[in-house]
């Protein structure tokens, strides 16, 4: 990232470039875990995407007067108070989905993606560039998780949002879910194969192997 | 004695911390590539999950829930919208203490920990242990068993992830699953396995 990044730099690159979950391994648990209904996934983004931003922008005021040996605490505080202020307010207004949720809105305080941009990009930006950056990058992450859900909700349960959009054969239709996507392990397979998909395509994203197997010698040696 | 013993396995396998409920993956699928690095971390793991866990939970009972201030004079205070924040302090100062106390009295379980202990503080597996606990409303004594279990748990996972990737390292993938990608299939196929011990009641 250069050194004053430019507000759609920040609002796009994390997108697909950067994307945190299939470049920089932040904020995994939650993405398998709730990907499995697209209504679920939708809550969970747009608390990700408040408590990202927010926290960016909070942490970025106050960067001048943390003393960098508690700043990680500092830090906890300010996303805790987040994290409580969304759980409540899910709590009130849609208390199923808060339900079926379960841990999960507590764990945001612990996703990595909000940690890591607080500490990464908000301790030494400006506020107004923090909170579009904390934006951006969870809109990167939800990006990914509607991508999940997309597979698994219709091909798993043939709904989408609780809607039937595949008739499946239970209700005398021609579709036989596929109850392995309902699975929390499909989740891990479908990220990889986004993974794979996006590498092929953006060839700077391949990582390097950490070891080259020699070519194979057998045939020459025999002659 | 025999519940608390089933609550343990239950913990480590059946309701695996990583491979079940998917907690703690960032740091999993970080700091998986050597088995001696994975030990370490485990370890670690559970000793802060064995004593935040029941720490949190007499916090839990001892003030924040409904009714649990009556001794001080308030019996309707419900404080357990306070939770987050409170879980999220003690580990971070639980987590601060053990690397004082590691440093001054185990200095070579400090030298092997080290790194990885401010990291924990932000491992979901630690909150998600805590929360998971309120949530099933666990007396003190399963907390503290659930606790060290949830960690065991976790260690495993981690271990056995190492010690694919150090051999997954001479495989050849296509380019594009290189790294990343592969362990996230691994995972997977681990995951699949876990769920074999699904069926298992105990």
């Amino acid at each position: 990232m250069s050194a004053t990044p430019t507000a759609k730099e920040v609002l796009v690159e994390p997108l697909i470039n950067n994307n945190p979950i299939t470049l920089q391994v932040l904020g995994i648990c939650s993405a398998l875990a709730v990907s499995i209904s697209m209504s679920k996934t939708l809550v969970m983004c747009a608390a990700v995407i408040f408590v990202t931003g927010m926290s960016n922008w909070a942490v970025s005021l106050i960067r001048n007067y943390i003393p960098l040996s508690i700043r990680i605490i500092v830090q906890m505080v300010v996303i805790a108070s987040l994290v409580i202020v969304v759980d409540q307010v899910l709590k009130a207004v849609a208390y199923d989905i808060s339900k079926s949720l379960s841990v999960f809105v507590g764990l945001i305080i612990t996703n990595c993606i909000v940690m890591g941009r607080a500490e990464a990009f908000a301790m030494s930006n400006p506020p107004w560039i923090s909170f579009l950056d904390g934006v951006g990058t969870a809109m990167g992450y939800s990006l990914l998780l509607i991508a999940v859900a997309l597979i698994r909700e219709p091909l798993g349960a043939g709904t989408l949002m609780g809607y039937p959009i595949l008739p499946v054969v239970a209700n005398g239709g021609w579709y036989v879910p596929n109850g392995m996507l309902l699975l929390s392990p499909s989740a891990f397979f479908i990220i990889a194969g986004i993974i794979w998909a996006v590498r092929s395509w953006k060839k700077n994203q391949v990582e390097a192997p950490t070891y080259q197997i020699a070519a194979n010698i057998q045939y020459k040696g025999a002659m | 004695m025999e519940h608390y013993l089933s609550l343990f396995i239950r913990a480590v396998f059946i309701e695996n911390m990583a491979l079940t409920f998917f907690l703690g993956m960032c740091t999993f699928i970080a700091i998986s590539k050597k088995v001696s690095t994975a030990v370490g971390l485990g370890i670690a793991i559970i000793v802060v999950l064995g004593i935040t866990t029941p720490v949190s939970n007499l916090i839990y009972n001892g003030l924040l829930r409904e009714g649990a201030l009556a001794w001080a004079g308030y019996p309707e205070v419900d404080l357990s919208f306070l939770g987050f924040l409170s879980y999220i302090g003690v580990v971070a100062a639980i987590v601060q203490i053990l690397e004082m106390f590691l440093d001054k009295f185990v200095p070579f379980l400090y030298n092997a920990l080290g790194v990885f202990l401010p990291l924990i503080t932000v491992n979901c597996a630690i909150l998600g242990g805590i929360l998971m606990m309120v949530e099933r409303d666990q007396t003190f004594m399963e907390s503290t068993v659930f606790g060290i279990g949830a960690g065991a748990g976790w260690a495993v996972a981690i271990i056995l992830l190492a010690a694919i990737r150090e051999k997954l390292k001479y495989s050849d993938p296509p380019e594009g699953l290189r790294g990343l990608g592969i362990t996230f299939v691994c995972a997977g196929l681990m995951a699949t396995c876990f769920m074999s011990f699904g069926g298992i009641d105990i």
